[in-house]
């Protein structure tokens, strides 16, 4: 709990900060926290599945490939073949879920190391997107009855986008799941020492790899949810480095790489400290060459300020 | 005590809530030989690890050669001469033992490290232990035992004038244990002193020159060599009188509860094994380090399974499990013998700890019930005298053998049909220890075939009704409680290594 106070803390402050620096509080305006909660929507659902994989110990740099990958076969199926789109959109998820199944096997059961497989799967995906599509740009809109799914996800509801009922579903179900059920916990002693957990009679590989396909199927969502949102999928550039932000997120909220740590809370915190981040790098007429630049500095430091409340705490209870 | 070579006063030490030492004070003189004992969490080793530089005493101070010294890391401790053998071992196994041994002083020439220096030297300081092992063996290969054993040599290798071993036979057998107390005895003999903690205590009594005992954190009493025995030594741990354990045996029930056939683990491929547990029954299994006892009992439990063979337990289809959770479904139950690495989630609590195992049976629709897992961790910790504050503690900042405890605790809310016992006592009180055997006793009346592997011959013989023995992967022979003593099990343990007998 501490660790989300933290963050939470940073978030207030960066909230204040944008208010009262962005010209005439543009940072408050309807129009803008409605973008950044369709911006949160969309990186937060990933993200949680990013975190349930670092928990485990593990890490997954192929989801923006796959987003890439889905989106091109995705307007493949709509608009060169028009499928019609229920059947699209399963397919499509199904592929993602399968990719993560793939990873699973690999890094449970042949085991290769997590960093290995995946960033295979980054290049290897991507280069398959392109190869599809001929590096062809693909657009969405000519399948029947398509409008209406498109709206709905680009919609909203009660004045909240879509994409952030989404986050909020999701998240509660992943709550539930990490923080509540056997599953989570034995993810937790899995991702903190695996061996003690195969010794408790915990089906390891088996926890393992669902981690994986659970991060498939939420890239399948965020990516439906992005492809919407550009309205076209560029083989080359769509969702480049997304996995990233995903990473970001996940370590910012309070997940260690080393694994069996994190919650979903802190995710979320950590999805809505980069948002805002770029949000405010937009608003604030900071140079947008600098964007990158700002958000690693802040995930260095949150990750420092983490570190020196972590050491310190044992000294100051000694004290008392 | 001629010269006092070290000498702490009024150390204190606390943690958080927990008090470990309330003004304990300890000197030790040239050419001595102390034994430091205490139930478990009584302070000995925090103690210890305020003089090798670990932690920092509240309050106290620390005297070598009667002079005020400050130290604050391990290398402090070395430039005053203290080498420390730590209870929880400490070695890097992606080395070689030669670069254990040396690891931070490292001879070189010329600035580049000296290795066939290296194994020369380590290997001198192995052969004096008597330790079978090749300087350049990767340190994984080795069993924990051997691996203890690398750490002796270790701290020999740093040419110390006292040498503190915290329980550093805990996982050696027989064997090995009279090997390293006559080592103990030639360093006294060359103006070495030495710290010796141990739950064993007739090691004590046989090299000790004097003992001191702590209890809760405080000193306790000393004896001098004359005053040391088990008696004398339980009543200053504990503070009253202890009746002696005395377990009812059974004779031998051959009723074949549980049988294995053999069955060829992934250690000894050429090796089978086959024996019977009757149900009641407790089969010990003794052996050197290294027979391939472990290796037998992470077959039967699915973790490092078998490549071949049998197992029936009570009449059922004959199946050998592949994963832990097939032998836990056939009641199969295992306490493994490295707590750290195989017993215990160290970050987490005590609680979380014990519930791991039980999360899935006492499950509501696959959510963790949080009542009855804290009932459970209640219960244990009270019967098994754990020692925290409450089953909140991170299960890492127990001592030693709370540590233990809790690994125990972790499958005794189950029902096990069988119960695979892997060095059960390691580094466990004479008061706790007495408990654990009145467990076992009861788990065996419950009619639970029990096996259980130990290194502790005194253990062997008084818990067993019926010993197995093994020597470098296979069954030497059985013996029954009438048969058996120390002779002969020694034998059957050394039937295959001839050329060990000398
Ligand atoms: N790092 C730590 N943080 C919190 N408590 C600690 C820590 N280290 C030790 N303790 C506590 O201090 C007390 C003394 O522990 P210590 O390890 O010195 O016992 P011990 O006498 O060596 O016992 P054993 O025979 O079981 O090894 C215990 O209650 C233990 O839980
Ligand atoms: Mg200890």
């Amino acid at each position: 709990m501490k660790k989300e106070l933290g963050i939470f803390v940073l978030l207030v402050v960066l909230c204040a900060l944008g208010w009262a620096l962005s010209p005439e509080h543009s940072f408050l305006s309807q129009a803008n926290v409605y973008n950044l909660l369709y911006q949160v929507g969309m990186f937060g659902i990933f993200s949680l599945g990013m975190g349930l994989v670092i928990i485990t110990g593990g890490i997954d740099l192929s989801v923006g490939s796959v987003m890439a990958l889905q989106g091109v076969v995705l307007g493949m199926m709509l608009n060169d073949k028009g499928w019609p789109w229920p059947i699209a959109v399963a397919l499509s998820i199904l592929l993602c879920i399968a990719l993560g199944a793939f990873n699973g096997f690999l890094i449970t059961r042949v085991k290769m190391q997590p960093f290995i497989v995946t960033l295979c799967g980054l290049l290897f995906y991507r280069g398959v997107a392109r190869f599809v599509s001929n590096d062809e740009t693909k657009g969405f809109g000519e399948a029947t009855g398509f409008l209406g799914v498109a709206n709905f996800f680009k919609g909203k509801f009660l004045g909240v986008p879509t994409a952030f009922w989404l986050l909020i579903i999701v998240a509660a179900l992943m709550w539930v799941l990490l923080h509540r059920s056997i599953f989570g916990r034995y993810l937790y002693a899995a991702g903190r020492n695996e061996d003690a957990a195969r010794y408790s009679g915990i089906g390891t590989r088996g926890i393992i790899s669902s981690a994986y396909i659970v991060l498939g199927f939420l890239t399948a969502i965020s990516g439906i949810l992005f492809a919407f949102y550009t309205n076209s999928v560029s083989p080359s550039g769509h969702a480049n480095s997304y996995e990233l932000y995903g990473v970001a997120a996940a370590v910012l909220g309070g997940c260690s790489l080393r694994g069996g740590e994190g919650s979903v809370l802190g995710i979320i915190f950590g999805a809505f400290l980069l948002q805002i981040l770029q949000n405010l790098v937009n608003l604030l007429g900071i140079p947008s060459s600098l964007n990158f630049a700002v958000m690693g500095a802040v995930i260095l430091l949150g990750v420092l300020a983490d570190q020196l409340i972590k050491n310190r705490t044992p000294r100051v209870k000694a004290a008392a | 005590m001629a010269n006092t070579l070290l000498r702490v006063e009024n150390i204190g030490k606390r943690f958080g809530g927990v008090i470990a030492l309330k003004g304990v004070s300890f000197a030790i003189g040239e050419a001595e030989i102390v034994a430091l004992i205490g139930e478990n969490g009584a302070g000995k080793s925090t103690l210890m690890k305020t003089l090798g530089g670990v932690h920092q005493p509240d309050t106290g101070q620390i005297y070598v050669d009667e002079k005020p010294v400050k130290i604050t890391n391990a290398r402090d401790a070395m430039a005053n001469g203290i080498a420390f053998i730590h209870q929880e071992l400490n070695v890097l196994d992606n080395l070689d033992v030669g670069a254990n041994i040396y690891l931070g002083r490292e001879p070189k020439t010329l600035g580049i490290i000296n290795s066939s220096e290296i194994y020369r030297q380590a290997q001198v300081y192995l052969d004096r232990l008597g330790l079978k092992v090749n300087a350049r063996t990767q340190l994984a290969e080795l069993s924990i035992a051997e691996q203890q054993m690398v750490e002796i040599a270790k701290a020999l290798s740093q040419n110390a004038r006292v040498i503190i071993m915290d329980e550093p036979t805990s996982s050696l057998t027989l064997k090995e244990t009279e090997r390293l107390l006559s080592v103990c005895k030639e360093l006294r003999g060359e103006g070495v002193s030495i710290i010796y903690i141990s739950h064993r205590l007739s090691e004590i009594i046989e090299i000790a020159d004097r003992v001191v005992a702590l209890r809760d954190g405080a000193n306790a009493g000393d004896l001098t060599r004359e005053q040391i025995t088990h008696d004398a030594m339980v009543n200053l741990m504990v503070g009253r009188e202890l009746a002696r354990f005395k377990l009812p045996h059974h004779t031998a029930i051959l009723d074949r509860f549980v049988t294995v056939k053999n069955l060829r683990t992934q250690r000894y491929p050429d090796q089978t094994v086959s024996f019977d547990i009757g149900r009641g029954e407790i089969l010990g299994f003794a052996g050197l380090v290294g027979a391939g006892r472990s290796e037998v009992a992470q077959a039967l439990f699915g973790v490092e399974p078998g490549l071949e063979g049998a197992m029936e337990i009570g009449g059922s289809e004959s199946f050998l499990a592949h994963t832990a959770a097939q032998a836990i479904a056939h009641g199969v139950f295992l306490v493994p013998e490295d707590r750290r690495k195989t017993g215990l989630l160290l970050d987490w609590s005590i609680r979380d700890n014990i519930s791991l195992p039980a999360l899935r049976r006492d499950a509501n629709k696959g959510f963790v019930n949080r009542t009855r897992e804290k009932q459970i961790a209640d219960e244990q910790k009270i019967s098994l005298q754990i020692k925290a504050p409450n089953v909140e503690a991170r299960a890492g900042n127990l001592s030693g053998g709370n540590q233990q405890k809790v690994v125990l605790a972790k499958w005794l809310s189950l029902n096990p049909r069988m119960m695979i016992f892997d060095e059960p006592t390691r580094g466990i009180d004479v008061g706790a220890k007495a408990e654990i055997y009145r467990l076992m006793r009861e788990l065996a009346d419950r009619g639970v075939a029990v096996m259980m592997i130990s290194s502790d011959m005194e253990e062997v013989l008084g818990v067993s009704d019926r010993i197995a023995v093994m020597c470098e992967g296979s069954l030497t022979g059985f013996l029954t409680r009438a048969e058996a003593t120390e002779q002969r099990v020694m034998n059957l343990a050394v039937a295959r290594a001839h050329e060990a007998v000398a």
